[in-house]
Formats: structure tokens, sequence, C-alpha cells
């Protein structure tokens, strides 16, 4: 009986229409009833992680490090480019390694997730935004396995940052954003066109090459530094630049606020394209 | 009078099939290849908007619901039954939002959980207590919902030794049982459940049965869809008999299972025939019951000699041929198997099979064959109804049976005696 009283209570309040092709009017709402959902799925998928491969946290931090000390060797000692505000040309180097090995990281993680996570789309409904999201947080244990790195990497350089640091945070957000937009979209995409998974990982490649991530953005000639800033993690990298080395790091304040436009295009774009293909993902995969 | 809880209004949903089947359409194949086996025909239309482009692409369009109307009640509990293919499970995906509907409309006043799989989303890595706060979150549960039901669960479960082993060490049984465990304490308006009863040894069904009852007697609805027809007419008061993607019956459970049995009838042939399939890839192309002389029969006599034929094209080494006789219950009666050689036995390799029972001890009535292919555990092909046959009543050894056996299937030779005669 008590289950009788209930369902009439909650029926009232509760109505769902399913129609053609008309986007449903609780997605938002469904999103945020699903949180623990996307808790959940990110919870699993670092458990599964750091679970399966012993040499997961072993990873996380030989990745990036090797990687800086090849960008160090290569771009600061043999083609000899100066490094930004007097900091060391590792600190430099490490400081854009976290956001964008986060952004690669997410893209890569986030893109696969839907196709992973097949079974799941196919027999259970809840907004699919959650699957992608939640892998990005993935890449976030790792970029704080990283962060941890660049903080031990300062104390071997003495090198102290200024207070921009505190701006750190609001970098990290733009870098969510970044990762989380064109994630949606490749995600979209990847279910759509599965052969989309060979593009991946070439366009992070690719990136690593036209981001600033091996060298200062300093460098690049005054006049193509707008053009240069077209590029999303232009603006993220000089941020935590600046934010993480501080005193005399400059930033290019228009650079900043183009890629910042771009960042929030992209945002909005992958949603609202993902939003659109979401309906029929079942069908797909 | 309860209002609707369900309504369902003029609903269709038409899916483009690949036939160059490529791998993104790997589980829309699983979905629908059974249905375009049996209905391909009569419902493929050419694409309209673009049929010449969609024509070189090899797609097609198919519906696998046409027109669907309906209306459920606060409390009922709905048998949803059907042949293969008749778009049960695609109804259940849109009521369970995991696929929009092509047209019309659904409403639905109450809260709705789904459990189509057992087991969706569990992580073999993962031990049986993450398992259970995972998928009870993919389910839609709280994480306070889960922790105050944990204890149930896992009682219900019976895996409270094992509770922080990975997964992946249970044996198939105590996988199945906390699967259903954790689902069954759903506390959802609206229950909606994809044959996964068909799992589990048969105590533990029986235990998923009793909790399935129980959640009808609360006062929720549920919707069921099995091909088991004991199981739907215990478990509901009502049916829903669809067929190619129609409402063909809405009634009472007994009526809609009598149209669900006859209508298996009416389509039945003494032969299968089986449709392409992948090029290279093993599958049954026929399937018939032959008579004393070898020729195609539908109807045969009790204690009659019988061989069932199968031809399977693209024949392999490691595969296995297996098929059930049914009755029209829905009840396995006799699974006859490949794998279970014994010395008197010849298989030819050519893909051939012939297995010949010199007495069909089998009552009055009608029996579906169900026909598969197996390789290493997994199914390559199985064809629900491949043949139906009909037994009719005969003496057995003299013997007469009477009252079509009293609604049993099997006969047994036996013999009556006095006690205290059989040392003469």
């Amino acid at each position: 009986m008590r289950g009788v009283k209930r369902s009439a209570a909650e029926s009232e309040a509760f109505v769902l229409v399913i129609e053609a092709g008309q986007t449903e009017r609780h997605y938002w709402k469904d999103l945020w009833r699903y949180r623990e959902l996307f808790y959940f799925l990110a919870w699993r998928d670092i458990l599964v992680r750091y679970k399966q491969t012993a040499i997961g946290i072993a990873w996380a931090v030989l990745r990036p490090l090797l990687t800086m000390v090849v960008f160090t060797v290569i771009f600061g000692r043999l083609a000899g480019l100066p490094s930004e505000g007097g900091a060391p040309y590792p600190i430099m180097v490490f400081a854009a390694m976290l956001p964008w090995q986060f952004f690669a990281n997410a893209l890569g993680e986030s893109s696969a997730s839907l196709v992973g996570n097949a079974n799941l789309i196919s027999k259970v409904y809840f907004p699919r935004l959650i699957v992608p999201a939640s892998s990005v947080m993935t890449s976030f244990v790792d970029f704080m396995i990283s962060g941890v790195l660049l903080g031990v990497l300062m104390l071997w350089y003495g090198f102290a940052p200024g207070w921009q640091l505190l701006t750190l945070p609001i970098f990290v957000g733009i870098a969510f954003a970044a990762a989380i937009g064109f994630g949606l979209w490749l995600t979209a995409l990847n279910v759509k066109y599965r052969d989309f998974r060979y593009v991946v990982p070439f366009i992070v490649q690719f990136g690593l090459y036209v981001s600033p991530v091996g060298f200062s953005s300093s460098i690049v000639p005054q006049k193509w530094r707008l053009i240069y800033s077209l590029n999303p993690m232009v603006g993220v990298i000089d941020g935590f630049r600046w934010a993480v080395i501080g005193g005399d790091a400059q930033i290019y304040w228009p650079g900043f606020f183009l890629s910042l436009g771009v960042v929030g295009v992209g945002l909005l774009w992958g949603v609202y394209y993902f939003r659109k293909t979401e309906r029929t993902f079942a069908d797909l995969i | 009078m309860p209002d609707a809880i369900i309504k369902v209004e003029n609903l269709s949903k038409s899916y483009l099939i690949g036939h160059r089947r490529q791998e993104s359409y790997a589980a829309l194949r699983d979905v629908l290849s059974d249905g375009v086996r049996c209905f391909g025909r009569r419902l493929l239309h050419p694409l309209q908007s673009a049929s010449q482009a969609a024509f070189n692409m090899g797609v097609e369009e198919f519906w696998a619901l046409k027109d669907l109307n309906f209306e459920i009640k606060a409390g009922d509990r709905i048998g949803i039954i059907g042949r293969n293919g008749a778009g049960k499970s695609t109804l259940l995906k849109i009521l369970s939002r995991i696929t929009a509907p092509t047209s019309g409309r659904v409403t639905l006043k109450g809260r709705g959980a789904s459990l189509l799989e057992v087991g969706t989303g569990f992580h073999p890595e993962l031990t049986g207590r993450e398992n259970i706060f995972l998928n009870g979150a993919i389910l839609g549960m709280t994480r306070v919902e889960i922790k105050s039901k944990f204890d149930e669960i896992v009682a219900f479960a019976e895996v409270e030794r094992f509770l922080d082993t990975p997964v992946k060490r249970y044996s198939s049984g105590m996988y199945v049982r906390l699967a259903f465990a954790v689902a069954a304490h759903l506390e959802p308006e609206i229950l909606i459940v994809d044959e996964v009863l068909a799992v589990g040894d048969v105590q533990f069904q029986r235990k998923c049965l009793g909790k399935m009852e129980e959640v009808g007697r609360e006062g929720r609805t549920v919707l069921f869809v099995s091909h088991n027809m004991s199981v739907v007419s215990t478990l509901c008061e009502k049916g829903i008999l669809l067929d190619a993607g129609r409402v063909v019956a809405a009634e009472s459970i007994s009526v809609v299972v009598d149209r669900y049995a006859k209508q298996l009838i009416d389509c039945s042939s003494s032969k299968y025939i089986g449709e392409e399939s992948e090029p290279g890839e093993p599958h049954i192309t026929i399937a018939m019951v032959l008579d004393a002389s070898g020729s195609p029969t539908q109807t045969v006599m009790s204690g009659d000699r019988v061989r069932f034929f199968m031809s399977v094209e693209n024949m392999r080494r490691g595969l296995s041929l297996n098929f059930s006789i049914y009755n029209m219950g829905g009840f396995k009666i006799i699974n006859f198997n490949t794998i279970n050689v014994s010395p008197f036995d010849e298989i030819s390799a050519n893909g051939e099979f012939v297995c010949e029972v010199d007495e069909l001890l089998l009552s009055e009535g009608s029996y579906r064959v169900a026909v598969a292919l197996v390789e290493g555990g997994i199914i390559i092909q199985h064809v629900d109804t491949a043949l139906i046959f009909d037994v009719c009543a005969a003496p057995l050894h003299g013997r007469q049976i009477v009252n079509a056996n009293f609604g049993t299937n099997v006969i047994m030779h036996h013999r009556w005696s006095v006690p205290g005669c059989q040392m003469e």
C-alpha cells in the first residue's frame, strides 16, 4: 500500500513525454539528478586505471617528466630558445605540459568513452553527457599528479612563484572547458564515424607542435600572435605559465581573450552538437 | 479506476539497415537480423527521399514499430510477447528512453527503471561491493538509497563472503545473482524488464519471480518481456501481443498467450529455409522434420521414427549444432547437441546433420524447434522458431495415451505390475 500512495503522490509531480524529434525538456534537470552516476563512473575509471596497472601512477609521472626532458634539451639547449620571466627552462616547459597533457589525454579518453561504454548506452538511459564528462576526470587525476611533480621541480630549482599562482584555478577551469568542449564534439563524431578514432591521435600529435608547449609563445612574431591565439590551447598554456612563473612573465592579453573566446565557442558548440546527435547514439553503437 | 500511467500514441520507430554490415551497426544487427529474416519481405520499404543514394549505400529502412497505440493503467502487470523481431525490445528501449521514436508520442506518469540486461555496467576488475554501488548508480539509485539497501542486496544475492573479491573471480551464478539482486531493489513506479530471468539456476529464478510478484503486489506497474509463456502467465495479468511492429492483441494474459500460440502454429511450415548472412560465415540453411520414409513432414505420431535434418553452410571445425524442442508454453523439453557424442554417432564434416530418433516419446500437441550454432561457448546463430510440428496421439506399444497425457509432454516406456508377482 505504501508503494501505491507514493507513486500516486509522485506521479502528479512527474510526467515524462517522449516525442519524436523533440529534445527532452528534463535534460538539464536529469543531468543534475544523475550527478552521482557521474561521480561513480569517474570513480570507476580511476579505480580501474590504477588497479589494473601497477605502473598506472608511474606512467602518469614518467610521461610528462620525459617529455619535459626532451623538450628542454631540444628547444632550450640545442635550439637555444629563451625561457620566460627568468624561470628555468624545465619549469617553463612543465608549466605548459600540465594543461597540454590534460587536454590531450582528455580528448583521447572522452572520444573513446562512449564506444567503450557501448553496453551502457544500449541498455540504460541516462544523460549521455555524463560518460565523456566523467572520463575527463581520469585525466584530471593525472593532471593533479603532474601538478605535484611541478611543485617538486620548483622546489628543486628553488623557484618561488608569485601571487599570480592564486589565479591558477581560473586557468584550470578554462582547460576543463576546452577539454570538455572539444572532447564532446570528438565523442559524438567518434560514435557516428567509427574510423574517427584514427583522427584523434593525429590531432593530439599535431596540436603538440602548434601549441607553445616546448617553447614560449613570446618567440612568435608579434604580427602573428593574434592569429596564433586562434589555437585555444595557446591561451590556456600562456595563462598557466603566467600563473605559475609569475614575476616578469608577460601575458599577451588580446591573444588570451581570443583563445578564451574560441574555448567558449568550442564548449557551446560541443554541447550543442553532442545534444543533437545524442538521441541516435543507442541506434548507432 | 486508476489513470493510465503509460500512454502510447501512434508510436513508430524505423531503422536504417546497412546491408554491408559495417562494424558500427554490430549491435543493431543483433537486434534486427531476426526481425528482418522473418518479416523482411513484407516490411522493407525503399528509402523514399533518396532511394537511389540509399540503394548505392546498401541502406534500407525497416520499421521495427508501426503506429502503436495502447494504454497501461497504474499497478498493472503487463506481459509483452511476440516472436523475435516483433518489436518487443524496441518498444522497451523507447519506453526506457534509450532510443528515440521516429514518430508518435509516449506519456509516462511516473519514474521508470529498466532492466534490459542483468549486470549492465558491471566491471570485472571491481569487487562485489564496488559493483553494487556502480550498478545501483547506473540503474538510477542514489548513494544513500544503495547504502540503506546494501545489506538486503547482499543477503538476496548470497555473496557475503565474496564482497571484496573482484567479480571476475565470481562464478557465473554468483555474478548473475549479484546483478539481479541490485536490480531487484530498485523502487520505481514503472519497472521495465526484458527476458532477464532466463539466467541463473532454477532456485534463484524462482526467487527472482517471487521478488517480481512482490513488486507487482506493491502496486507498481511492471512491463515484462519473455518467451517463457508459463512465467508470463503467472506473473502478468494482461498481455500485449506484438507482431511485425504492431499490436495484435491487448487483453487478459490467457487470451493473449493463446493468440500467440495460434500465431506460431499458423506461421509454421514443415521446412525452415535460412536467409543469406555474411559471406563465409556459418549459418543454418535448412531445418526440417523427416518421417520414417525420409520425406519432410509436419505431423508425426507419438512413438514414430523421426529424423531431424539440418544443413549448415560454411561449416567449420569447433562449431557445434544443437536444437531444442519446446512445448507451446515456451517450456524447453529436450535438447539434442552434437557436443554429446556417443560411439554410435556419425557426424559429417560437410555441414549436413541428421539426428535420428527411433521413437518420438512426445505426447499429443504442437512443438517448436529452435536451432543454434555454437562455437567455443558463443552462440553464432540462434533460430528461435525454426520449425513447428504436431504430434498426434497414437498407441505406444499398445498403450493408449488419453487426454493428451493430462497436459504433459513426455511419454516414457513403463509397465504397471502387481507387487510380489515380478519374481515369477
